[in-house]
């Protein structure tokens, strides 16, 4: 399914979506395909699926450790295809991986076999808009939607160039750092979400972990929200995993949908 | 071949591939670098902050027992002589006084063995500015008395105990904390990698090594070397020597680590020879070489030296070795031990095991005719540090 029908779909339903991020193969290659129906049940919209790789600068802590684990696992980009194809899960897919996997398989290769395993987006947080200029052009050709991030500290001559060439829909860092927990909801979301003037529909992450912060993410005006080492944390506690994951999308979800747009 | 500053590249090489809550902080340090590079004040400052504080000039010594023995001329570049024991101090003075310029408040930087962190402590404590290194936790165990050097000198020492707590873990936990300060916070890279301008800026600051080599072999010899060899890790101790050469007749060769074998396995290499083995990739910021499999993940290297042991390079220098410009090689650990002896035994100097790497390569190499008659090694530090290593390595 297409990012943009989702976005639709929801949009007719006054109705912001949930991204959920895992790290596929934290901690096997088959334990994602349950965790994945886990949250599709408890009411993911998109799911963010991570191909590990060994040096994730942009990660926080707890998605590091996830990413160690699947590869541990023995995770590659090969099974992580094979995975993804296999799913059958009836909601958008998104690769979210590092761009010297992206490099070594080549890129063309590496977007055609997304479209081929049902992946309709690409985010890679080590390539910034300067450097995207390759991939964006097989993305193109493809039709395979290019996620780019912006910051608060994202300068308005770059928000334009990050605008203007991210499909799908644009990742706004709710604040300033990497990926984790955080105890409450930075200020700066709803300034940052008034700066991103765009069609296209804007997603905040970050340090979002319950529902009455994925429901005030949802006032600040944002189109949907991004969640992943709140679900990480549950995988590496390994109690009750999909049952968890499960009842934190719902709650997740119920957030969203108790600030209705 | 000198690159313009605007230009993000060398050939295909570096580029800014990082996260987009740092792509502000790297504009920003161009735009400054930009500013101050030739400056004279700034110039000026850090001239005197190199020769009072660093000991600049470092010498240039004939090694009258070493040329004899290895059949050349040999000429060592002394960065052994300077504070701190390494040419480190050379770049993260440069930087600290940018820092300054820039009007931040807070340096962080990473290490591994402890070398830049001390030097990076040393810049910081001369210019006053508050500084936190980051170490992997069990590298803090391993070189505990380069932690205690930097505490002696007000930096505060962050253990970093995620993924395999070496310097990798530390990169990564130094961008995060950048990411999350960088209003007030200056990243302090010690060696040509990372994201543009580092490759370019800390070449440049530590290009005082070639230049001042250019001046003193010209008094000694009346003409330049035939060739230059440098130990090469990152590669800021050869880009530094290097550079100002890059134009004349002088062969250039890069010593890497051969470690104990060119042997690959699905997650480690036994050596660290990126410029020689390794392929196109994306790592810490740049597109250079790098030690990775067949996916794209990025090997464990390996050596004796930690200042060598890196799975990537500095972006020029994989540019320069694929147009031909500069040479990679590689001793292995037991070639570098040995001309470690060797230079302690018959010059009386005990170099770092990283320089020992060069040393080694001249051995090997001196009677084949490839390095000409006239040979200056980089001793890019002193040997103290080691001194463990090598009594460990005799039992």
């Amino acid at each position: 399914m297409k990012i943009a029908d989702k976005f639709n779909e929801l949009k007719k339903k006054k109705e912001g979506a949930l991204i959920a991020y895992i790290c596929a193969g934290d901690p096997t290659p088959e334990a994602t395909k349950e965790y994945v129906t886990a949250l599709v049940r408890g009411g993911a919209d998109i799911i963010e699926l991570g191909l590990p790789f060994s040096d994730p600068t942009a990660d926080g802590p707890t998605i590091q450790v996830g990413i160690e684990r699947a590869l541990n696992g023995g995770m590659t980009p090969d099974i992580y295809f094979r995975i993804v194809g296999s799913l059958k899960v009836h909601i958008p897919l998104v690769v979210m991986t590092y761009y010297n996997l992206i490099f070594k398989r080549g890129l063309e290769k590496f977007v055609k076999d997304c479209v081929a395993s049902g992946i309709s987006g690409i985010i890679v947080p080590d390539l910034a808009a300067e450097e995207s200029g390759e991939l964006a052009g097989f993305c193109k050709q493809y039709d395979v939607d290019l996620i780019f991030l912006v910051a608060p500290t994202t300068t308005e001559s770059r928000m334009k160039r990050i605008l203007a060439e991210g499909t799908g829909f644009i990742y706004l860092v709710a604040r300033m750092g990497v990926t984790g927990v955080r105890k409450d909801v930075a200020a700066s979301t709803r300034e940052l979400v008034e700066r991103v003037k765009t069609k296209t529909p804007k997603a905040v992450g970050f340090g979002i972990s319950n529902g009455k912060q994925a429901s005030e993410i949802i006032r600040t005006g944002a189109d949907g929200v991004i969640v992943g080492s709140a679900f990480v944390d549950i995988i590496a506690s390994g109690r009750d995993v999909p049952g968890r994951l499960e009842a934190l999308a719902r709650e997740l979800k119920d957030g969203i949908q108790s600030a209705n747009k | 071949m000198k690159q313009e500053l605007k230009q993000t590249k060398f050939g295909k090489y570096g580029g800014q591939f990082v996260p987009e809550v740092l792509m502000p902080a790297i504009e920003e340090l161009t735009e400054q670098y930009e500013k101050y590079k030739d400056d004279p004040v700034f110039n000026k400052e850090l001239d005197y902050y190199l020769r009072d504080f660093a000991g600049r000039p470092s010498p240039l010594y004939f090694a009258k027992h070493l040329s004899r023995e290895y059949g050349v001329r040999i000429y060592l570049k002394r960065e052994d002589l300077i504070h701190g024991g390494a040419h480190k101090l050379n770049n993260t003075l440069g930087q600290a006084l940018l820092t300054r310029y820039m009007g931040k408040k807070r340096i962080i930087a990473e290490t591994g063995a402890g070398q830049h962190g001390t030097a990076c402590a040393m810049a910081g404590a001369a210019f006053g500015i508050k500084t936190e290194v980051y170490m992997g936790a069990r590298d803090t165990v391993r070189q505990r008395m380069n932690v205690y050097r930097m505490e002696l000198m007000g930096a505060k020492v962050i253990p970093v105990k995620s993924g395999s707590q070496t310097l990798k873990d530390a990169i990564n936990e130094a961008m995060r904390d950048w990411a999350a300060n960088v209003e007030t916070t200056h990243y302090m890279i010690g060696s040509v990698v990372g994201p543009h301008p580092y490759p370019m800026m800390v070449r440049d600051f530590q290009s005082v090594i070639g230049k001042e080599v250019r001046t003193q072999i010209m008094e000694k010899e009346g003409r330049f070397p035939d060739s230059i060899v440098a130990c090469t890790g990152g590669g800021s101790n050869a880009m530094g020597i290097f550079y100002p050469f890059i134009e004349d007749d002088v062969d250039l060769f890069a010593v890497e680590a051969g470690g104990s074998g060119m042997k690959v396995t699905d997650k480690e290499a036994l050596h660290s020879a990126t410029l020689c083995t390794g392929e196109e990739g994306i790592l810490h910021g740049m597109h250079t070489k790098v030690l990775q499999n067949k996916y794209g993940q990025i090997l464990e290297s390996s050596s004796i030296a930690a200042g060598l042991d890196y799975a990537g390079v500095g972006p020029e220098l994989a540019y320069l070795a694929d147009i031909g410009r500069i040479k990679p090689r590689n001793s292995m650990d037991s070639e570098a031990l040995d001309a470690f002896h060797d230079l302690c035994r018959l010059e009386g100097i005990i170099p770092a095991l990283e320089s020992s790497h060069a040393l080694a390569y001249v051995k090997k190499a001196a009677s084949s005719g490839e390095l000409g008659d006239i040979v200056v090694i980089n001793i890019s530090g002193r040997g103290d540090k080691d001194l463990e290593t090598v009594m460990g390595m005799k039992k």
